[in-house]
């Protein structure tokens, strides 16, 4: 096969790219990496994607990182349904507009909270300073007021009548605090009920499927050799915690 | 195209995604109005902005009723739009996942990293009136030193510019961001001869644009080194 897609579904740009790729029938290799073991530092991994990130795509020759970028080369690629990345070029610029805004907010949020709440406690040994964890909670809730307000407003999706990359880049990030044990949901309708079409259009099974790391993650932290993270532990630390 | 009037931009040259679309709007001769919006006076605040653009930033870009905010969805649309040369976003779609990928990874690297260094040596300073935490300010140099070894290694490598043998979109927002912390008399790329080549193709394919936009950067330098 020559399409090779290296992801770990436990990182949310991973599930974005599995769920297109799979919704799409898209055929492809599927290259499972472990982030927790470290094996994207592997010689082999350095290869494809020397900023030894996920998800990276080989195509041919043609090696990719970056989720987005993935996405919409693939979109282009195998000639997807147009509601994923509009050819209408100013539906096209509000779908551009989330993927950008998104970067700052709502990925950085959603991914401290899971951080913040489990792995560097739980996985890691390692104690969070409560003031961190309130704030990443806080910035998390800022990031979905103006999601809400700017980007859901009072359509089905964002870009409008139909998903878009906008939504599953979206779902998959706003999952990830889920992965900690927080509901995400409560007290958020409006966010549910989207979350709920989002789920609905891209098929239940396949949603469910792709969050299933996650969302067994709270139970597999209890059993996992506190030893396995040392490897990632000093960036991890310096990333976060500094 | 009757009764279709020019597009408005909101931007404050102070900011680095606002210089980006500026230069865009310039280098391609699209006719552009420019409403300036002033940051450090709070004109981002007002209710007729806020209505605007209730994320209360800037640039926005406004096409005959479309708003449009964050600078590389309007940098896209300008290119696709407007009949610009192919190489600012390729057609051919391995050439644009390249400035694609670039303009994902810019957001938590090069511009989080350089605008942190602005954020500390010039910014906080002035809203505070407190000195430059050391500490803080050697972490954000660390951080903004990985960014460019990756800039240099991962995008540059050999090429002359980020993603290509011609300047993208990637170039354009890439060194607006990188010209930031000049505003206090330091140049980040000092000790990386392959990113000073790099900026001064750029300089070279954008020339004019490039100083106007840059002029108030160039003018804070100024006020802050005569200040050492």
């Amino acid at each position: 096969m020559s399409l090779e897609i290296y992801l770990d579904l436990f990182s949310q740009p991973c599930r974005s790219v599995y769920i297109f790729t799979k919704k799409n029938n898209i055929q492809f290799d599927h290259k499972k990496i472990t982030l927790f073991d470290g094996s994207q530092y592997g010689e082999e991994f350095g290869k494809i994607n020397v900023l030894r990130k996920l998800p990276a795509i080989k195509d041919g020759d043609f090696c990719l990182a970056e989720s987005v970028a993935i996405m919409m080369y693939l979109a282009e690629k195998f000639h997807t349904p147009d509601h994923w990345y509009p050819a209408d070029l100013q539906k096209r610029a509000r779908v551009n507009e989330y993927l950008s805004w998104q970067h700052s907010s709502i990925r950085i949020h959603g991914s401290r909270i899971l951080w913040f709440n489990l792995l560097i406690p739980k996985a890691m040994g390692v104690e969070v300073p409560k003031e961190k964890i309130d704030n990443a909670v806080e910035d998390f809730d800022g990031s979905l007021k103006l999601f809400e307000m700017k980007f859901l407003q009072d359509k089905p999706f964002i870009v409008g009548d139909q998903i878009s990359l906008a939504d599953l880049v979206a779902v998959v990030e706003i999952m990830q605090p889920v992965g900690a044990g927080m509901d995400v949901f409560e007290n958020r309708p409006k966010l549910k009920a989207w979350k709920d079409r989002v789920r609905e259009e891209i098929g239940a099974e396949l949603f469910d499927e792709a969050h299933q790391a996650l969302l067994s993650l709270q139970e597999d932290v209890k059993t996992m050799d506190p030893k396995k993270m040392d490897p990632l532990k000093p960036k991890v630390l310096k990333y976060f915690l500094s | 195209m009757a009764g279709r009037q020019a597009l408005k931009v909101y931007l404050d040259l102070m900011s680095q995604p606002c210089r980006a679309v500026l230069i865009f709007l310039k280098d391609n001769k699209i006719p552009h109005t420019v409403e300036h919006i002033a940051i450090r006076k709070g004109q981002q605040k007002t209710p007729e902005f806020t209505k605007l653009n209730p994320m209360q930033k800037v640039p926005v870009l406004e096409d005959n009723g479309f708003v449009l905010t964050e600078s590389d969805a309007i940098l896209k649309y300008l290119a696709t739009t407007y009949n610009v040369p192919d190489h600012w976003y390729p057609k051919l779609p391995e050439k644009r996942a390249r400035v694609d990928e670039y303009t994902a990874w810019h957001h938590a690297n090069t511009r989080l990293h350089a605008a942190t260094v602005f954020w500390l040596e010039v910014l906080l300073p002035l809203m505070t009136g407190q000195p430059t935490n050391p500490a803080k300010l050697e972490k954000a140099l660390s951080d903004l030193d990985s960014t460019l070894d990756k800039l240099e290694n991962m995008f540059l490598k050999r090429q002359p510019f980020l993603c290509s043998d011609d300047i993208s979109l990637a170039d354009l927002l890439a060194v607006c961001e990188l010209m930031q912390p000049l505003g206090s008399g330091r140049d980040v790329l000092k000790n990386r001869p392959n990113l000073l080549s790099w900026r001064s193709r750029v300089q070279s394919a954008l020339s004019d644009s490039f100083d106007e936009a840059h002029a108030i950067v160039y003018r804070l330098r100024d006020k802050f080194t005569a200040k050492l």
